[in-house]
């Protein structure tokens, strides 16, 4: 069994600062990270790799540091992987993305599975995963939060796929692509073994030339869509400050709660 | 500061950091609270391959040595001082058998150790013999192929979680202390049992039991070393594992200043941060210089160790002399800062500061670290003459 | 294709382009500003320069679109689950009218399923003016392929300019693999959306950095212009008794509709479900709760405003109140009526799924947290002294009616 796994490096979010005068992102020291939704998809490869053997490849469509993002796949326990960069893929929207990554994928046919994470927490459109499976011409299942079993005799998946009100059990034929939530599990640690052999793997890096394609499918200029402007989220106003005893803020606040037909 | 590590030792840090700040950190209150051993986070160090930080390739490790043990010691204790002692514990468990152990001893026990399979423990104190090592009372009795252990550990740190023990215990009392042999006894084997678990004021996360020997029989190839090495077994085992007690004190005391200082930015009393004030910034001052000259000196100690030298007792009981006094007391003055919140559960100084206590009194108290201090001086001077 | 300009006999070097620029795609190079390939043309630069020095090369009016062809008309996908159609939908239909009379079009919806005959005529009153129903008995449960087949084969018939659908797990799903096939531009949960009627774009609006910043997009050239829309963020399109438009079926080529997967159950996960999303009042707590049996304060409080819980990630990884339960980034995207904030200091990665609450209480104890500025109630105090304080009044006050 051959899997293949998609991540992405983005900015660790969760550390951003806003600049309080220009309300744009403070950058600088904003470590890089794997996409944190993108190591339930390593692990999930992992435990497949674990229960029925397989091998493992890491894919990354980005900047060359994203180089060290693979890595750090790699020392949690992946066995491959394989960077696509160059500066004509930069600038991609979801469509482009997918349609990078899809080439590259076809070139290492054949394969049984593709993990995604659910989506990116730069991002945050969970599109890229879909438009893949679109662009590769596999069935996809996304938001699973369990796969119950694979079966590569018959070249079948069954898995729980996650909707608003539940769950729906279904089978799809392989190779299927799964986008994860992260309910499926909880991703291990690099080792330290993983590490020093990650510092050591060979990491190939293609480029649009490697690909074949269209080069006008590529970056920005592959891209339907563009962004035409960013702007600070709207402020909220300046809330009320409640303070002292406990039973007499809690009167205040209930009152003016009803006071604005809240409650 | 600096302390040029290699690529891996880096590796080791970071990664003993991560754990510990996303495992241990968000279950540090409960664990201590509930006086649970940390499996889950066992587990994952040993996923984590940190069990093998110090042990040989050849055996499963990473082939670090002892500097590389106290750097992940360090990282953890700053988080939660009784996880890693759980941690460490194994490490001291493991070191007679690396130190003394035959081919065949190290083959069969050292991979699962440095794997995280199986967590070691060292069983030296008993009731009547702490600091006083010569008032062992365990016996050893060759009887065939086997040797008979009676007897009861004391306090014996992971005892009851731990798989492979190693064990002193006297197999010629007419001899004193050149009576004590060194021995493997493995979990599971009939005549060994466990007592209570003990109820400690620190370090509550991690398990402290008795280990009861009656008429347990153990195959004669378990016997580490030869008869009579008991002792120095035991002396060399330390002196290999103090620093990691050093680490542990500076580990602890590190995670105080972290939570002091950030309790001082935020404080607000007299209309301004208590940090602006001079009493609250020299006893910070006073805290992080102790504890990078603790820090110095541990490391050091360890290196000296890793490089092969004989002459180590000396320089090892000062890193965990040094470095646990400065545990006491940064936390403790920690715990001033905080003022009354320090006093209080709901913020970790106080865990701390219990946690810090311990590492005056065990693998050693402070008083027997000293006069093995002096003693070293008093020899050195003598050899000099 | 537009692009900046950095005009180097004006640029000072000063570097405030660079901190600004929230792509990493300006760097100084010996002391001038440069734009790199990381640039997406976001054009927030052009304000910051103090001297003046940066412009966009604006891409020349009136490109033709790609393939050549018109397009007109908004629709929305129908969804529907279980034969009943979904709130969204309706949410919609409200925002698909206003952009569809703004720009002088038609609004239809589009509708995939087994037996909804009378479903797709109660869409009329809602503005529509078609409903397009492509009734079969294997659309009847929603799989991704044969969905994306059937609506892809309806909008190269009939060529809408926009298609809207919600950002549910099914329009999720599906809309990426329907854009792929047409390489129509696709905007994923947009938050706002309008119209420029100069050039006829739709401008999708959605937050990204996780909140950190909205950005504006566009689909210049390609249709249609497609976008995935956030659940309770647009207004509910208001009932009309006499509804104008027709219900029209369609039939599509069978071989659309085989599906590649099989559903073999469905769950409703009822003991894990929290219906945060759909709750007007969420109590929520965080790291200041202290315990998993502290909870129940929240619960008790809770049960008298009929409110949901929710709980900031620290809560969850603590391991004090199951994941379902998670508002956030990472958790469960919120907007009920009033949010109260436990014992939440208000990291970005909570605010981001919590601040389009319409009223926002905060209860902490650190006058400092963040969780303070966005709120319109900030009650600065021990939790565990407030909490029960206004569940006990609450019940008094419920007592005297």
């Amino acid at each position: 069994m051959k899997i293949i796994v998609c991540i992405k490096q983005v900015p660790e979010t969760g550390n951003v600062k806003i600049d309080p005068q220009t309300h744009t992102l403070i950058r600088s020291g904003v470590p890089s990270i794997i996409n944190p939704l993108d190591t339930y998809a390593i692990e999930e490869a992992l435990r497949w790799k674990e229960k029925l053997g397989a091998s493992t490849l890491v894919l990354s469509m980005g900047p060359p540091q994203a180089e060290e993002a693979l890595r750090e796949a790699v020392s949690m326990g992946i066995d491959q992987a394989l960077l696509l960069t160059d500066r004509r893929f930069a600038g991609a929207d979801t469509y482009a993305t997918a349609y990078t990554l899809s080439l590259a994928i076809r070139k290492l046919a054949p394969y049984d599975l593709i993990f995604c994470g659910k989506q990116a927490i730069d991002g945050d459109t969970a599109q890229v995963g879909p438009a893949l499976a679109e662009h590769l011409g596999i069935p996809h299942i996304a938001y699973v939060k369990k796969i119950e079993d694979i079966d590569l005799q018959k070249a079948t998946v069954r898995a729980h796929r996650l909707m608003e009100d539940g769950y729906e059990i279904l089978d799809s034929r392989l190779p299927a692509l799964l986008t994860v939530v992260k309910e499926i599990n909880e991703p291990r640690f690099p080792s330290l073994k993983g590490k020093m052999r990650a510092k050591k793997l060979e990491i190939p890096i293609w480029g649009a030339d490697d690909l074949g394609g269209e080069v006008a499918n590529f970056g920005l200029s592959g891209s339907p869509t563009q962004v035409k402007g960013i702007f600070a989220p709207p402020a909220r106003g300046k809330g009320e400050i409640l303070t002292g005893e406990a039973p007499l803020i809690a009167q205040t606040l209930i009152e003016r709660l009803k006071a604005q037909k809240i409650i | 500061m600096d302390y040029f590590l290699t690529e891996e030792q880096i590796m080791i840090r970071d990664l003993a950091r991560k754990i510990a700040q996303e495992k241990i950190l968000p279950v540090r209150a409960e664990l201590d609270e509930r006086e649970e051993f940390p499996w889950p986070i066992i587990q994952c160090l040993a996923e984590a391959d940190l069990f093998g930080v110090y042990l040989p390739e050849e055996y499963g490790g990473c082939g670090g040595g002892c500097f590389e043990l106290c750097l992940a010691v360090e990282e953890l204790s700053r988080v939660c001082g009784g996880v890693a002692v759980s941690y460490a514990a194994s490490a001291l468990g493991a070191f007679p058998i690396l130190l003394f152990g035959n081919a065949q001893q190290k083959e069969r026990y050292l991979p699962e150790i440095a794997q995280g399979k199986k967590l070691a423990a060292f069983a030296l104190t008993e009731a009547n013999a702490g600091s006083d090592a010569g008032g062992i009372q365990t016996t050893a009795r060759l009887e065939g192929d086997e040797y008979v252990l009676n007897g009861t550990k004391q306090w014996i740190t992971n005892g009851g979680e731990a798989h492979i023990y190693t064990v002193i215990a006297m197999t010629d009392r007419s001899k004193g202390s050149r009576g004590a042999s060194a021995f493997i006894v493995e979990k599971g084997t009939p005549g060994f049992s466990f007592g209570k678990k003990e109820k400690k004021m620190g370090i509550r996360s991690s398990a402290t039991r008795e280990l009861v020997f009656t008429d347990c029989r153990i195959p004669k190839e378990n016997l580490l070393a030869k008869e009579g090495m008991g002792f120095m077994v035991a002396m060399k085992t330390l002196d290999n594992s103090r620093p990691g007690i050093g680490a542990q004190a500076v580990g602890i005391a590190q995670g105080a200043l972290d939570e002091a200082l950030d309790y001082a930015r935020e404080r607000v009393q007299f209309g301004k941060p208590i940090s602006s004030f001079q009493a609250i910034q020299h006893m910070m001052a006073d805290m992080a210089t102790q504890i990078e000259a603790a820090r110095a000196l541990t490391y050091a100690a360890a290196r000296y160790i890793d490089s092969g030298a004989k002459d180590v007792s000396k320089v090892s009981a000062m890193a965990k002399v040094f470095a646990s006094d400065v545990a006491m007391n940064v936390t403790t003055q920690a715990v001033q800062i905080l003022g009354g919140y320090g006093y209080m559960r709901e913020y970790p100084v106080e865990k701390m500061m219990r946690d810090a206590k311990i590492t005056q009194i065990y693998e050693g108290t402070n008083q027997i670290q000293r006069n093995v201090i002096a003693l070293s001086l008093i020899k050195e001077r003598a050899q000099k003459r | 294709m537009g692009r900046i300009i950095i005009h180097q006999d004006r640029c000072s070097g000063c570097g405030e382009c660079v901190s600004t620029c929230p792509f990493g795609a300006i760097s100084l190079v010996s002391n001038r500003a440069q734009v790199n390939e990381q640039c997406v043309l976001c054009q927030a630069c052009l304000s910051v320069c103090p001297t003046e020095a940066i412009s966009l090369e604006e891409k020349k009016k009136d490109q033709p679109l790609v393939n050549g062809f018109s397009y007109e008309g908004v629709w929305v996908f129908g969804e529907q689950r279980q034969g009943i159609i979904s709130e969204v939908v309706y949410e919609l239909m409200g925002e698909g009218r206003r952009l569809a009379d703004k720009l002088g079009t038609h609004l239809w919806v589009i509708v995939l399923g087994s037996g909804l005959q009378s479903e797709a005529e109660h869409l009329l009153h809602y503005g529509a003016d078609r409903v397009c129903l492509v009734d079969h008995p294997d659309l009847a449960d929603f799989h991704d392929e044969s969905y994306t087949r059937v609506v892809s084969y309806l909008i190269e018939k009939y060529r809408p300019e926009i298609v809207l659908s919600g950002a549910t797990a099914i329009g999720r799903s599906f809309i990426p693999r329907v854009a792929v096939r047409l390489k129509a531009g696709l905007t994923a949960d947009c938050t706002a959306l309008d119209v420029d009627l100069d050039q006829r774009l739709l401008l999708q609006t959605r937050p990204a950095f996780g909140g950190n910043i909205m950005a504006t997009i566009i689909t210049p050239v390609h249709r249609p212009q497609m976008a995935t829309v956030r659940p309770k963020v647009m207004k509910k399109a208001a009932y009309s008794p006499l509804p104008k438009g027709r219900v029209q079926i369609e039939t599509v080529p069978e071989d659309l509709i085989v599906p590649q997967t099989r559903i073999v159950s469905l769950v409703k996960d009822l003991t894990e479900r929290v219906n945060l999303a759909d709750a007007d009042i969420i109590v929520a707590g965080g790291r200041g709760v202290g315990g998993a049996e502290n909870f129940k304060l929240l619960y008790d409080l809770a049960n008298v405003l009929g409110a949901a819980v929710g709980a900031s990630r620290a809560a969850v990884d603590a391991g004090w109140i199951p994941y379902s339960h998670q508002v956030g980034q990472t958790g469960k995207t919120v907007c009920p009526k009033l949010y109260i904030a436990c014992g939440i200091s208000g990291a970005i990665q909570h605010l981001v799924g919590m601040q389009s609450s319409e009223t926002i209480v905060a209860i902490n104890k650190d006058s400092q947290a963040p969780i303070f500025s966005v709120a319109d109630y900030g009650l600065v105090g021990n939790l565990f002294e407030i909490i029960p304080s206004l569940t006990k009044k609450l019940q008094e006050e419920r007592l005297k009616f």
